[in-house]
């Protein structure tokens, strides 16, 4: 079982015929994932390695019945690409695009709280389902089908993770990469509610950052309602005050957004926490067990 | 991105916002011209640096002769201010600021910035002005108002009435200050600005409401829009070997340790710093070298990370998704040539075609020691630098 995807969800690609859509859309349909068309806005009517192209979101929901799309457009086009999306009903939005201008996303989430659309991103890896569907830029193979959720704001430190699992014979359910802008569409929270309901998910590892207060909030949420293990990690705890580091979203500011601070929220709501990114894997190898 | 006060305060006169008026100077003459430019009686003289806490520095001076504003510029221009925020060092002032002076009866605190938690552009106001905002917000948080702003709608004339009155201002002020804040807004939002702070805004003892300070940021990713604003960045205040690497498209950030980190993604960059300090060393930078990169890419990396002479090793860590092992080994071994590499190598790759990759680094020639994860990385160059 899984969260948000499956072997049934049907995926459009916006922005199917650049370099980096054709090289994903081509590794997720390798994957399994059910890739059911393509939009490009003039390019209607053609196809990309037989999946077929359309000019607009609305077009090519009618078309092929998709209920997910996955962006991959420049970031000047991002947000036009989202909104287009939700307006054609797409129930769900993944934008892997990095660089989307932070006040573009403030419009964007403004529009789609009143749609029924769900966002993932911008700046994400994607989603997997082990063994079903594959929606974004994560390879493959590390992941094994199982019963972790993962989720994370970050990319390769979620591969990372995954593969610790994998290694240590513990396979996935969902793994989800929220994005390390500050403000995403779906944030821990979101992701959370999602696993606690899911019966087949049975923990979870959460890979939070510095900067913000999403962690906190998370962790919060975890001690009230969350009915199962949580193993944490916190990214950048060497990291200085006031410096963005890379991430648009992990940032220091005003004192608030360290790395400490989330560890000690996490502790107190009774999460475990990995010190270490070596220790993801074992160290819910042990919770698993009982040990923690 | 940051820029000066004097720059903040141009960009917020095109929308209307009330500021002094100035004139910067980058020479005593200059500064002297300017101050009788002005035509006033007296005028206050700023030092312009990228950190708060000027005036306690002594980059701040009221002033009532054009020979002393000279002076007072000679003093500063070209030498070292140091605050709170710049770290010992300081930073050089380049230029400083001569603008008309304010009779003050109130100051108060005026900030915009992007809330990430409402997901909205957010206005914080506070009665305490010329104070450090963060204080006031952990000491008395009664005296902070805020409002989140809709970005369908823009501000609420009953939004800027609710800050108006939180803050005291009476009659006209509370008019006033509504235009005020829709022209803050509006600046905000055309320039793609990522903070603006006020503070202090001032109520003159004659009634009116004005910016005396001005601080703004811009989100770089909305730059490129704004090929006007990219104009103002001021090159003296940035690291240059960010400057650099900026150039590459990679991201970096200049830390205090000898560990010099390359690594593909941020998360797993800050994991990879933070895993070196769990065995004892203090990592020299944060590098993300992103998900395509080429053998220039790498090339330049490691010439940005070994022109730090604190730099005694240097920890490659590469998950490779998108990223090919064989392409980053191909990279790796051609620059090590490049740069002479005259440093310990630990690399740890993880991946895609990691077995080609680990077998062109080996037949390379070149002096490198593979580990097998993450912590394995970590515990080989902290012994191959022997710290």
């Amino acid at each position: 079982m899984s969260i948000l995807v499956d072997k049934n969800t049907r995926v459009l690609t916006q922005g199917i015929t650049g370099a980096t859509g054709q090289l994903h859309t081509r590794a997720c349909k390798e994957y399994g994932t059910k890739m059911v068309g393509g939009v490009v806005p003039g390019k209607g009517g053609t196809d990309f390695e037989g999946i077929p192209i359309f000019d607009t979101v609305e077009q090519a929901r009618k078309s092929t019945g998709c209920n997910a799309t996955v962006i991959y457009v420049p970031p000047a086009f991002a947000a036009d690409a989202m909104l287009e999306a939700a307006a054609a009903g797409i129930e769900l939005v993944i934008c892997i695009t990095e660089g989307v201008p932070i006040l573009d996303m403030v419009k964007v989430k403004a529009y789609l709280a009143g749609t029924k659309s769900r966002l993932i991103g911008p700046n994400c890896p994607g989603i997997i389902t082990p063994g079903e569907c594959k929606i974004g830029i994560m390879p493959g193979y590390i992941h094994k089908p199982g019963d972790i959720g993962v989720v994370s704001r970050s990319g390769t430190l979620t591969y990372e993770a995954v593969y610790q699992l994998t290694q240590l014979g513990i396979g996935q359910s969902t793994c989800i990469g929220i994005g390390g802008d500050p403000i995403v569409g779906t944030t821990h929270i979101d992701a959370l509610k999602l696993f606690n309901e899911d019966p087949k998910t049975r923990a979870v590892i959460m890979i939070g950052e510095i900067g913000g207060t999403a962690e906190e909030e998370a962790a919060k949420y975890i001690k009230q309602y969350f009915k199962k293990p949580v193993v944490a990690f916190i990214a950048g705890q060497t990291a200085p005050k006031g410096r963005r580091m890379g991430h648009a979203g992990a940032i220091i500011s005003g004192g608030r957004g360290t790395a400490a601070d989330k560890i000690a929220a996490l502790k107190a709501a009774g999460i475990t926490v990995a010190m270490s990114p070596a220790d993801l894997g074992s160290t819910m190898k042990s919770v698993l067990a009982g040990k923690n | 991105m940051n820029i000066h006060e004097y720059q903040a305060k141009q960009v917020l006169a095109r929308f209307g916002v009330p500021v002094p008026k100035g004139q910067f100077a980058t020479t005593p003459d200059e500064a002297a011209a300017a101050f009788t430019a002005l035509g006033q009686p007296k005028a206050v003289a700023k030092a312009q640096i990228h950190a708060g806490g000027r005036g306690k520095a002594g980059g701040v001076k009221l002033l009532t002769a054009a020979s002393e504003v000279r002076d007072f510029a000679a003093k500063l221009l070209g030498k070292p201010l140091v605050t709170h925020q710049t770290g010992p060092e300081g930073r050089v002032v380049r230029r400083v600021y001569i603008e008309e002076a304010s009779d003050v009866a109130r100051e108060l605190y005026l900030g915009m910035l992007v809330d990430r938690k409402a997901g909205m552009v957010s206005v914080i106001a506070s009665t305490e002005g010329g104070m450090d905002i963060e204080e006031v917000a952990a000491r008395t948080p009664e005296k902070i108002f805020t409002e989140s702003i809709n970005p369908l709608l823009g501000v609420a004339g009953f939004q800027a009435r609710n800050i108006a009155f939180a803050l005291g201002l009476k009659d006209k002020q509370v008019g006033q200050f509504a235009a005020l804040l829709a022209s803050l807004y509006r600046a905000f939002i055309e320039t793609d600005a990522s903070l603006i702070e006020i503070n202090p805004l001032v109520v003159t003892t004659d009634g009116r409401l004005i910016c005396l300070d001005a601080k703004m940021s811009f989100d770089d990713n909305g730059l490129f829009r704004h090929p006007d604003i990219r104009e103002l960045r001021d090159a003296n205040e940035e690291d240059p070997a960010e400057t650099e690497a900026a150039k590459y498209d990679l991201s970096y950030v200049h830390l205090d340790g000898n560990i010099g980190c390359m690594v593909n993604g941020a998360g797993l960059a800050m994991a990879t710093m933070d895993i070196v300090k769990i065995y004892g060393a203090e990592p020299a930078n944060f590098l993300d070298v992103g998900g395509g990169a080429s053998t220039e890419k790498v090339a330049a990396a490691f010439r940005i990370l070994l022109a730090d002479k604190r730099v005694k090793g240097v920890l490659i860590n590469i998950f490779g998704g998108i990223m090919r092992c064989d392409v980053l080994a191909q990279g790796v071994v051609e620059a090590a040539r490049q740069v002479k590499l005259n440093v310990p190598l630990v690399v740890r790759m993880e991946g895609t075609n990691v077995v080609e990759g680990k077998k062109i680094l080996a037949d390379s020639g070149i002096k490198v020691v593979t580990a097998t994860d993450m912590a394995d990385a970590a515990r080989r160059i902290v012994k191959e630098i022997g710290a």
